[in-house]
């Protein structure tokens, strides 16, 4: 990974005053992630180059992480872009070997240091996470001009199209720590990653670096997310001391859990909490008081349930054991008061398979579920829930296909989430359920879902079985 | 004096303190069958005399009470059990578990418990207490009975000498008997058809001419005939047939459980108020033909007939109505009922019949149940269970079980003698073709999978599976895996050679000869590796055949998946066609013919590697390749500079020379494992295990074997199957050796994956045990895309060199094990279940967490 620095600065070796590093003589530090080097690759009184080139331990690298963490044990760990890429170890690298410069400090030439000068900085390889677009939305507000040559994943291939990286020159005269500390927060930003734990030492680095240029930045919201590895806690307390007192914004959800596609898809009409909405009023009505909810996830709908005192036993089931852990948290049930608690349980479980543990219930909610299932499981998943756990009444919602077409970004044909099998329309849907009553002895009556639009009928479609 | 109890009861000792209880029980029983309430009370209070611990002791005492019973093991209780609130839930533990409660009341004198407690200082509770014990004991003497104990022994200081205590083996143990057996369904007094079931069995049967009437038998060399009840009624020949059957018992040529419908007459025939329904009428009606003594001999024969049996070691359970396995072996009015009635849900089917709880879908024990009570069109298999009432009376047919051989014989009904309620069949869904166990596999249950398990292996003993990796096995096989009637096999993992130490390199076959020479291995097979991704085939001649043997109701004909269980291929119109282009090369080179069978199952490497690992191979390989490429140009570029300028970069040059080179290197690796795939064309096949077959598992053939039977398919359609070039080495010819030492250089030279280095025979043992079933020496090109671009500068070579193979080595004997051992269950045409606990195990196993790059 290099950065060079490069100025027109007359004379342009006061860079190495600057930097406090001699143009005439290479350096080497070590650093905890592998060696850092200085050196000039040129050095004229017109123009002054200096090149920070990181030689990153691939093999430390791998070595420290399982130690520190353990888990995610990935051949992405072994062979992966970090030695070559601009990430956060060049903002550790700043830091470290160019301290003074980065905080505006000169010891031979203090008021050059505070001088706009003119500068380019070139990164040779920089990962830009939302592309070019992201990366002129970040630098350009500064007063940068950018240069950027995106690099092809493989010449020889080219039906694999372009990679996330770039060669990165940008251009502009300001004081060489204002555009040092651009680089140290934005370089990890494009990144979109930290090869460290972020904790809240974190924010006070982003603010100190940051100072009187992030809290006018039109970006601002995303840099503090993303800096901040998509921590709401810590984005919000930054973006509050970012506005001194003004409201603080909520930011967005964080495009990280895999859900996100969809939510971001469905976000418009607010679905999610529509969806919850009518699941709730179809158990109502039909008097349950004790609810399984099979593919639970997060436990969103749970928390609906765990607010209404008239379900007295509820059960959170999925086959995704971090899912459930995520869960747990956020019903957070380790605290819940003993006469809570009893009321639920999670249980890590399969649709798959017939489970004793989930016969007895008044009703079974199946909320988004299904079209996670492969085709030719179904009839598992059927038997499972229709014939053997047989609850008195089944809620199930699945994506109505028809309503895809009124979905912005959502190519046609494609499905809402890339681990969907299939999205049925809502005749193949009413098709299916009507069988599946009929089969296993339940009556069944359908729901729209969401604001029904006339042509291709509600965003969600839902079944909801009695016998 | 002699005393005889059941060998499984659940006994209390009655008596006051100090009575002589405990060393009762110590003289007459094993330390660890007696629970003793003082000690459970110093368990949970740590003092034996707190009497304050008695309510946690007793929850404690029968909760290792229950334990016990539920395990099959006679169980004491050592407690004064003087009051008959005390002896209740005791007696009640005794039923749940179908044990036979006995009571020994150790009738003392108050003085000698007293004289006793005197000696032991920490009983110092005066005379009061003993004095109120006796009297209840002694106010309890006759309610005993009355309170559900079937064995009530009281005992005087006198007996107490000279007592031998005898355990006497229940009625229903006849483990001793292994058969062979012939067991014959619901007869219902079809005399005819018994006849010749009994003829076609071998039995050689004729009518008795002179003295009682009845009828001869002389069974085959052996043999024992074995009667499931239902003897009598709605048949014509029901006097005949309990001649012949009681002929049977009597001589020790046959065995016979009661049914329901002997209970039934035989209550009608001592009087009681039974109402002749269900074909009683022809019963009582062909009796009263008969002589008086006739019907007086068969309330005494069937009075005599016992519940169930357990035969043959435990291997084998008989029952009218079947019995689930928790009363096996057990006597207790409930256990008497199920066998005779088995189990109802208390509902009433269309029909008006009661509806039977269907215990054999979630039998799970070892013992085979064979048994009758409802008839079924055909017998067929579930959970190692057989119904064999085949519903002869009923125009059906006359159905036995040749046990140990599972072979079904049947006789068709002359006619029909009876109207059935409901047409026979009726009671499952129809659903085409499937066998009863092909509908029950269609799901599995979650019990069968979850938790710790340990399962056994004919390679190895027992294989433990921890509970967090079956839980995440779990989640692999529910959202990714294809349905679990086509996973009859996950292949094993294989662990690289030691590792080298030669410069340069991490892998080389000398480490890998060396471990199976050690070993005492003669000769092994180096099999090229193919730069494809690991797949397991099954296929069947046709769709017909896939859904009979493998009881999936579709028009696949096959499967093709992944090491972990995924379908390889997306676009189902490409896998049909995958399997039709490899089945015509099947068909064409004779194999069906050839191994007599109409299904395989093939290990084999599918190439190109990017068909399976595209998105890997792009947003990873590619991705690294991408921007390690410019990098390093960039960086160079900047060095040259500053070298032109006359500054000391020269080892940095030369590294980055070095890095530049490795990453070109890598990526040029990398593509060699990927080209386009458009079409069925552009894959290739490359099968080198013939698994399976019907009836064969082909661990027992050597890989030579394995090769040369799947070349000779392979040249059917040579352009698009590939056979495995390899060459056998003698590891003591040290010519040999290091050819095949050049030959990996050869093909790592030229940028190849490398070798699979294999011992011949298929399964191999040495010293301790199975050997690895195969090693891997993979070139140092190929490696970089396993540990990364740069790994061959010797400041890194070195601390990679520090991996241990150890783990891996020891996964990839258990998971071999588990796969083995899952296709014998499959050709043994277990239920699935059965195959389906090994290949979750080897999914399991698998996501140990393991090094990657090994």
């Amino acid at each position: 990974m290099l950065l060079t620095l490069s100025t027109t600065h007359s004379p342009a070796t006061d860079l190495g005053y600057l930097l406090h590093k001699s143009p005439h003589k290479p350096q080497s530090f070590d650093v905890s992630f592998g060696l850092a080097h200085v050196f000039y690759p040129e050095a004229t009184e017109q123009r002054c180059t200096a090149a920070l080139l990181l030689e990153v331990d691939p093999v430390a690298l791998v070595r420290d992480r399982q130690k520190s963490s353990g888990e995610g044990r990935s051949l992405e760990q072994y062979v992966n872009d970090r030695p070559y890429v601009a990430s956060s170890f060049l903002s550790v690298a700043l830091s470290r070997v160019f301290g003074a410069a980065l905080s505006g400090r000169s010891r031979e030439r203090p008021e050059l240091a505070a001088r706009p000068l003119p500068l380019t900085a070139r990164l040779s390889v920089l990962p830009c996470r939302g592309g070019e677009v992201f990366l002129r939305r970040l630098f350009e507000p500064l007063g940068y001009t950018v240069t950027a040559t995106r690099h092809a994943l493989d010449a020889t291939v080219p039906e694999w199209g372009d990679s996330r990286y770039f060669t990165v020159t940008l251009d502009a005269t300001l004081p060489l720590g204002e555009l040092l500390s651009h680089l140290y927060v934005l370089v990890p930003v494009l990144d979109d990653d930290k090869h460290y734990w972020v904790m809240e030492d974190e924010i006070d680095k982003l603010l100190r670096h940051g100072e009187g240029w992030l809290a006018s930045h039109p970006e601002r919201e995303v840099i503090t997310r993303r800096y901040l590895r998509h921590q709401r806690s810590l984005a919000r307390e930054a973006m509050a001391r970012l506005s001194e007192g003004d409201e603080a914004p909520e930011p967005e959800d964080a495009p990280s859990a895999p859900d996100d596609g969809e939510v971001m898809l469905e976000r418009k009409v607010s679905l999610d909490e529509q969806r919850r909405e009518a699941v709730l009023s179809a158990l109502v009505e039909h008097g349950a008081t004790s609810v399984v909810d099979v593919g639970c996830g997060e436990g969103k709908l749970l928390r609906t349930l765990l607010q209404e005192r008239r379900f007295t036993r509820i059960t959170g089931m999925d086959v995704s054991v971090r899912a459930l852990e995520i869960a747990s948290e956020r019903l957070k049930l380790e605290r819940l008061p003993d006469l809570q608690r009893q009321r639920i349980q999670l249980l890590h479980g399969s649709l798959l398979y017939r489970d004793a543990r989930l016969t007895g219930y008044d009703a079974a909610t199946v909320v988004e579920v299904v079209e996670h299932l492969d085709p030719p499981r179904l009839a598992a998943f059927e038997r499972v829930l229709f014939e053997w756990a047989r609850p008195g009444v089944v809620v199930l919602t699945t994506p109505n296909a028809e309503y895809n077409v009124r979905f912005e970004g959502l190519a046609s044909g494609g499905f809402r989430h890339k681990d969907h099998r299939f999205e049925w329309t809502r005749a193949q849907f009413e098709s299916w359920a009507r069988g599946r009553a009929e089969r296993f002895g339940y009556g069944v009556r359908f729901v729209p879902v969401g604001a029904v639009d006339a042509e291709v009928g509600s965003p969600t479609q839902m079944a909801v079985f009695s016998r | 004096m002699k005393l005889s109890i059941p060998e499984l009861s659940l006994v209390l000792l009655v008596g006051p303190s100090g009575s002589g209880k405990s060393t009762f029980a110590r003289t007459h029983f094993r330390p660890t069958e007696v629970l003793s309430s003082d000690t459970c009370r110093g368990h949970v209070g740590d003092d034996e005399n707190d009497q304050d611990a008695t309510r946690d002791a007793f929850d404690v005492l029968r909760f290792i009470a229950a334990k016990r019973l539920a395990r099959g093991r006679l169980t004491v209780i050592d407690a004064t059990n003087t009051q008959p609130e005390s002896r209740k839930p005791l007696v009640a533990l005794a039923r749940e578990f179908h044990v036979l409660p006995v009571a020994i009341v150790l009738d003392v004198p108050e003085a000698v418990c007293h004289a006793r407690n005197q000696l032991r200082p920490e009983r110092q509770f005066g005379v009061r207490v003993v004095r109120n014990q006796l009297q209840q004991m002694r106010g309890s003497l006759r309610s005993l009975e009355r309170e559900g104990f079937r064995h009530v022994h009281i005992l005087k200081p006198e007996q107490l000498e000279s007592l031998e205590l005898e355990r006497q083996p229940l009625w229903n143990n006849r483990k001793h008997e292994a058969g062979p057996f012939d067991i014959i369904g619901d007869v219902h007094g079809c005399l005819d058809e018994l006849l010749l079931l009994l003829t076609r069995l071998g039995y050689a049967v004729s009518r008795r001419e002179e003295g009682s009437p009845g009828f001869d038998v002389r069974p085959p060399e052996g043999r024992k005939a074995l009667f499931l009840g239902d003897l009598v009624d709605r048949g014509p020949g029901v006097v005949g047939v309990l001649r012949l059957v009681m002929g049977m018992v009597e001589a020790g040529t046959g065995l016979c459980v009661p049914g329901n419908h002997e209970v039934k007459l035989m209550r009608k025939l001592r009087g009681g108020d039974v109402k002749v329904t269900h074909g009683l009428a022809q019963s009582l009606e062909q009796l009263e033909r008969e002589p008086p003594e006739f019907s007086a001999q068969v309330v005494k024969f069937i009075d005599g007939l016992v519940s169930h049996y357990v035969l043959d070691g435990g291997k084998l359970v008989v029952a009218h109505a079947g019995l689930k396995e928790s009363m096996q072996g057990r006597g207790s009015g409930k256990v008497r009922d199920f066998a005779l009635y088995g189990e109802t849900t208390g509902e009433t089917d269309e029909y008006g019949l009661p509806v039977r709880h269907d215990w054999a879908s979630e039998y799970r024990g070892k013992a085979m149940v064979v048994y009758g009570h409802t008839p079924v069109p055909e017998a067929e298999w579930l959970n190692n269970t057989l119904c064999v009432d085949t519903g002869c009376v009923y125009g059906g047919k006359l159905t036995a079980l040749r046990y140990p051989e599972r072979e079904v014989v049947s006789v068709q009904a002359a006619r029909m003698y009876c109207e059935p309620k409901k047409p026979l069949g009726a009671r499952e869904m129809p659903v085409a073709a499937l066998t009863a166990q092909q509908q029950h596999d269609d799901v599995l249950d979650l019990a069968d999978v979850l938790g710790k398990r340990i399962v056994s292996t004919r390679l190895i003993q027992n294989i433990t599976l921890k509970e967090e990796n079956a839980t995440a096995a779990l989640e692999v096989m529910s959202r990714f895996a294809l349905h679990p009637k086509w996973l009859i096999y996950l292949p094993p993992t294989m662990s690289p050679s030691e590792t080298s130490q030669r410069p340069g390199l991490l892998e080389h076959p000398a480490e890998a000869f060396a471990y199976y020479q050690r070993e005492g291995v003669e000769q092994v097979v180096c099999e090229e590796k193919h730069m494809g991704s690991r797949a397991v085939v099954v296929l069947c001649r046709d769709a017909d055949v896939a859904r009979r043997r493998f009881g999936l109701d579709g028009d696949e004909r096959g499967a093709c998946y992944t090491r972990t269980g995924r379908r390889f291929f997306q676009d189902a119109a490409m896998e049909a066609a995958f399997l039709a282009r490899l089945g015509s090369a099947f068909e064409s080179s004779g194999f069906w013919e050839e191994h007599r069978t109409d299904w395989a199952c093939l290990d084999c490497e599918l190439m190109p590697w990017s068909l399976k690992a595209r998105e890997l191979v792009r947003e990873q390989y590619a991705a690294v390749g991408a921007a390690a490429l410019a990098s390093v140009a960039e960086a160079r570029t900047a060095v040259a500079q500053a070298a032109a300028r006359g500054l000391e970069v020269a080892g940095l040059g030369a590294r980055l020379q070095a890095r530049a080179d490795g990453v070109e290197r890598y990526v040029a690796a990398y593509r060699r494992y990927c080209w386009p795939v458009q079409s069925l064309e552009d894959v290739r096949l490359a099968p080198f295990h013939l698994l399976a077959t019907e009836g064969a598992v082909h661990v027992d053939k050597d890989h030579v074997w394995h090769l040369e039977t799947l070349a000779k398919v392979c040249r059917a359609d040579p352009d698009w199957l590939m056979a495995t070039s390899h060459r056998v080495v003698s590891l003591s010819d040290a010519r040999a050796v290091e050819d095949a030492t050049r030959w990996w250089e050869s093909l790592t030279s030229r940028g190849g994956e490398g070798m699979v280095v294999k011992p011949l025979a298929y399964v191999a043992r040495g010293k301790k045990g199975v050997l690895q079933p195969a090693i891997k020496c993979r070139g140092p090109d190929y490696l970089r895309i396993i540990y990364g671009p740069e790994y061959t500068a010797p400041e890194h070579l070195e601390r990679l060199r520090k991996r241990g193979v150890s783990t891996k080595r020891s996964l990839a004997l258990r998971e071999l094990a588990l796969g083995v051992e899952a296709l014998e269950r499959f050709v043994r045409k277990e239920p699935l279940r059965r195959v389906h606990e090994c290949v979750f195990g080897v999914l399991a196993l698998e996501s140990e967490p393991v090094d990657p790059r090994l």
